[in-house]
């Protein structure tokens, strides 16, 4: 496991952003691109990092930034890629496409599909808030079970969409879950995708203090609670090859897990969650870990 | 050689060395980019062709790949192009030089994979660059200049050369090909002004942009409006530099296609115009034979240029005329033919104003005879004299006759 | 006018905007650190990369969203970005930062 001080210090991002003050975006994106250095072209869809990213004439990082529609980051990096190879520039300079949970399981699932079906050689970093928070908190197709949205008033009637399988469906040579709440498993797991040939996606839980509802302060720990409670297992697949994360490892014992509920009491957005909804979250973490056991029994 | 529509704007790709193509197949027009991809796998054409799985997607690869500093194109038809729609104003805000190959075709619904220019009118306010061609040659002629006028600094917009679908698309025609090097002396290499690869400047491209101009320390930064206003200008100045680069061809090459912006055909004598674009053109000169050996005289002008609209050169042009009457392959529904409109629109400035009717005809691929044009000439010859003016529209060729007994109740009944 | 003289006349107006372009500033969406009045305060005596001398912990450094916390020994705070979220504080293994209302000098 990497230290601290291996870090790069250089910071790719200047503050006073426009960011909210506590934001796990931001911290996902500070590490990210300190994994990455900068001979890197990031492309961002409509979203949160938009805004991170400035108004017109002045932006906050020093990378080159190509904004693109919503539901085209996967084509957006694909043409970036494109372009580069034919300058002959491609062995030099990455591609991140980074785009929120929006822009990625819902509006630009197909542009994503397709960049990796085509083994485009890019890092796809999806950053998972948990709901549409740019426009105001409605709800998206990764919103998980139980949450109240501006759109889901009596809570989200199904579980979220599972959208690092769905990648690994794809064979791409990795894919990855993180969290903000983990600096050091987030940057080692980006410093391995760079040196990885193919399509790489990564999956980030980013607690979001308005939308999720809780003070700022606790955004690591709501971070941590939801890998402590087994809702939010690290793992990486690389090449097929299930494994578990260090900081996860210990969550194959159940017993060892924190019950969801100090999860989902600490954040508002679960405040109409009922006895039954608490029920199917027992069962999906109960049924996830049960399929991690059994991946990692096969290998 | 012998070439069809499609193959044609196919070498024109290859010949002008094209960076990245992207593109997804579409009747029709998918034997382009086949033809592309035979290039590549050839070696004839050292492109990267990344095969997406939607237009929406293929737009959006070719506005990041032409931001990154690449050469790009692509071809699409009806339903593609309506699918690139939201990806159109990002290439024209972005003033990439993007050139793409309309292969015109109806819109549905119903299904239709038969031409009628509607699918080329519908992207007439988004900021691009929209030629048309006549002939084979004149599509191949017609994408060479594209890429030239696209990447001139003065212009720096995208354009769509547009051809009729099957009617060229799919007809074999001779063209003529040039040399290598004489093309390449013609396009100079691309020089990007955004050109993302060069990491040494950092650029972050297409922020929000607020209404107002913004003013720091650091400097100061144009608003939405004066992005806009500046695009605008672009599209309004880059008449002069189409008509450059078309003079320029014609030295070259030795082709031209009347000034670049519209080609006009025994129109010296004539007080009575047709106006088209494309087929319906086309069909036009075989019209205007047989309207004067009937004792008519009339001349045909072909529309090249459709955006920006050459206002200024039609008034300039139809100022001493007395009569035009314009046949139009589309239809702006609720209104007219657009055609027909905008030319009323344009002349609208002249003192003495021509009579002008439009007509509708070939939508869906409905085939455009001599006959049909004929008879329009002398519908509106008739009103004219009557002093009759109307905006409903007027079909020709619909055969309403053999319908009469066709009802479709017993089909939507409604519950 | 030649065509030439009429394009270097309107590129003056228009031709220098051509697309909405953006270079890097600190700052951008101003001074950030007076969305909120509290700003974090390390006590010295407890802070670990102090007491020991050594590069260690940085858990500040590490969790801070904005870049504002240097790794340096001691860590320092930029005061005029510092968005006050807390975060540093709830992060510290010894507890040696406290949310305080820092007055303007």
């Amino acid at each position: 496991m990497v230290n601290v001080i291996d870090l790069p210090e250089e910071e790719y991002i200047y503050p006073g952003t426009r960011a909210c003050a506590g934001c796990a975006m931001a911290l996902i994106y500070r590490i990210a691109l300190k994994a990455l250095g900068s001979n890197t072209i990031i492309t961002v869809p409509a979203s949160c990092l938009t805004v991170l990213h400035g108004m017109q004439g002045f932006c906050t990082t020093k990378i080159s930034v190509y904004h693109t529609p919503f539901a085209t980051t996967g084509a957006s990096a694909s043409g970036i890629l494109a372009a580069l190879e034919d300058k002959g520039l491609a062995d030099e300079i990455n591609v991140l496409a980074f785009a929120g949970d929006g822009g990625t399981t819902d509006i630009g699932v197909q542009a994503l599909s397709g960049a990796v079906e085509r083994g485009t050689n890019f890092i796809y970093a999806c950053y998972d808030n948990e709901a549409y928070m740019n426009t105001g908190v409605q709800r998206s197709g990764s919103t998980p079970l139980g949450v109240q949205t501006t759109t889901t008033p009596e809570g989200k009637l199904v579980h979220k969409k599972n959208m690092p399988r769905i990648l690994e469906a794809h064979g791409i040579p990795y894919v990855a879950t993180a969290n903000a709440a983990y600096p050091l498993d987030l940057y080692e797991k980006f410093k391995k995708a760079k040196e990885i040939k193919g399509s790489k996606y990564i999956h980030i839980l980013s607690p979001c203090p308005p939308g999720w509802g809780y003070d700022p302060k606790y955004t690591m720990l709501i971070g941590r609670l939801a890998n402590e409670t087994g809702f939010w297992p690290l793992y990486e697949v690389i090449d097929g090859t299930f494994k578990l994360s260090n900081s996860s490892k210990r969550y194959l014992d159940s017993s060892k897990r924190k019950p969801i509920t100090e999860y989902l009491k600490a954040q508002k957005r679960f405040n109409s969650i009922d006895k039954k909804t608490i029920e199917a979250y027992e069962k999906y973490i109960e049924n996830a870990w049960i399929d991690i056991k059994s991946r990692l029994e096969k290998q | 050689m012998i070439l069809t529509g499609n193959h044609a704007a196919a070498h024109a790709f290859r010949q002008a060395r094209v960076g990245v193509v992207s593109a997804y197949p579409i009747t029709p027009q998918s034997p382009v980019v086949e033809k592309i991809a035979e290039f590549i796998a050839e070696g004839k054409l050292k492109a990267r062709f990344v095969k997406v799985e939607s237009e929406h997607s293929a737009m959006a690869v070719l506005c990041a790949a032409s931001a990154t500093g690449s050469r790009v194109g692509t071809a699409t038809s009806a339903h593609g192009l309506e699918l690139m729609y939201e990806m159109l104003p990002w290439a024209s805000g972005n003033r990439l030089p993007i050139v793409l190959n309309l292969a015109t075709r109806s819109l549905g619904a119903p299904w239709s994979v038969w031409t009628d220019h509607q699918d080329f009118i519908t992207i007439r306010d988004v900021g691009w660059i929209q030629l048309f061609c006549e002939n084979n040659q004149e599509i191949y002629d017609t994408n060479i200049q594209a890429f030239k006028i696209a990447e001139d600094p003065r212009v720096l917009l995208p354009v769509a050369c547009a051809f009729d679908g099957y009617v060229l698309s799919h007809t074999a025609m001779p063209v003529k090909l040039e040399k290598q090097d004489m093309i390449d002396d013609f396009i100079p290499p691309l020089k990007h002004h955004i050109n993302l690869s060069d990491i040494s400047t950092v650029k972050g491209i297409d922020p929000v942009t607020t209404p107002q101009v913004v003013k720091r320390n650091e400097g100061v930064a144009p608003g939405y409006y004066e992005y806009r206003y500046s695009l605008q200008k672009a599209l309004e100045n880059s008449i002069d530099i189409i008509k450059e680069v078309h003079d320029d061809f014609a030295r070259k090459f030795g082709r031209s296609y009347g000034n670049g912006i519209y080609k006009e055909i025994q129109t010296d004598d004539a007080d009575t115009i047709i106006f088209g674009m494309g087929s319906v053109a086309s069909q036009s000169r075989v019209a205007i034979e047989k309207l004067r050996i009937e004792g008519l005289k009339v001349g045909l002008v072909s529309l090249k240029l459709f955006r920006p609209y050459p206002a200024e050169e039609l008034r300039e042009f139809f100022k001493d005329k007395k009569n035009i009457i314009v046949f139009d392959r589309d239809i702006g529904y609720g209104y007219e033919g657009t055609l027909s409109y905008e030319l009323k629109a344009a002349l609208y400035g002249l003192k003495n104003r021509p009579n002008i009717k439009g007509f509708i005809v070939g939508l869906g691929g409905r085939d455009v005879k001599t006959e049909h044009i004929i008879n329009g000439v002398h519908k509106a010859l008739d009103e004219f004299e009557k002093d009759i003016y109307t905006n409903k529209t007027d079909f020709l060729g619909l055969n309403l006759e053999e319908l009469e007994d066709y009802d479709e109740e017993s089909y939507f009944k409604g519950g | 006018m030649k065509l030439d003289e009429q394009m270097t006349n309107s590129k003056k107006k228009y031709q220098k905007i051509l697309g909405s372009v953006q270079k890097p500033v600190i700052g951008e969406a101003g001074q950030t650190g007076t969305w909120s009045p509290k700003k974090p305060v390390i006590d010295l005596t407890k802070c670990i990369p102090v007491k020991s001398g050594k590069p260690s912990c940085f858990n500040c450094w590490l969790y801070c969203p904005e870049a504002v916390v240097s790794r340096t020994i001691p860590p320092q705070i930029d005061f005029k970005y510092c968005k006050g979220c807390g975060i540093c504080m709830e992060e510290c293994p010894v507890k040696a930062i406290r949310m305080e209302e820092v007055k303007e000098e």
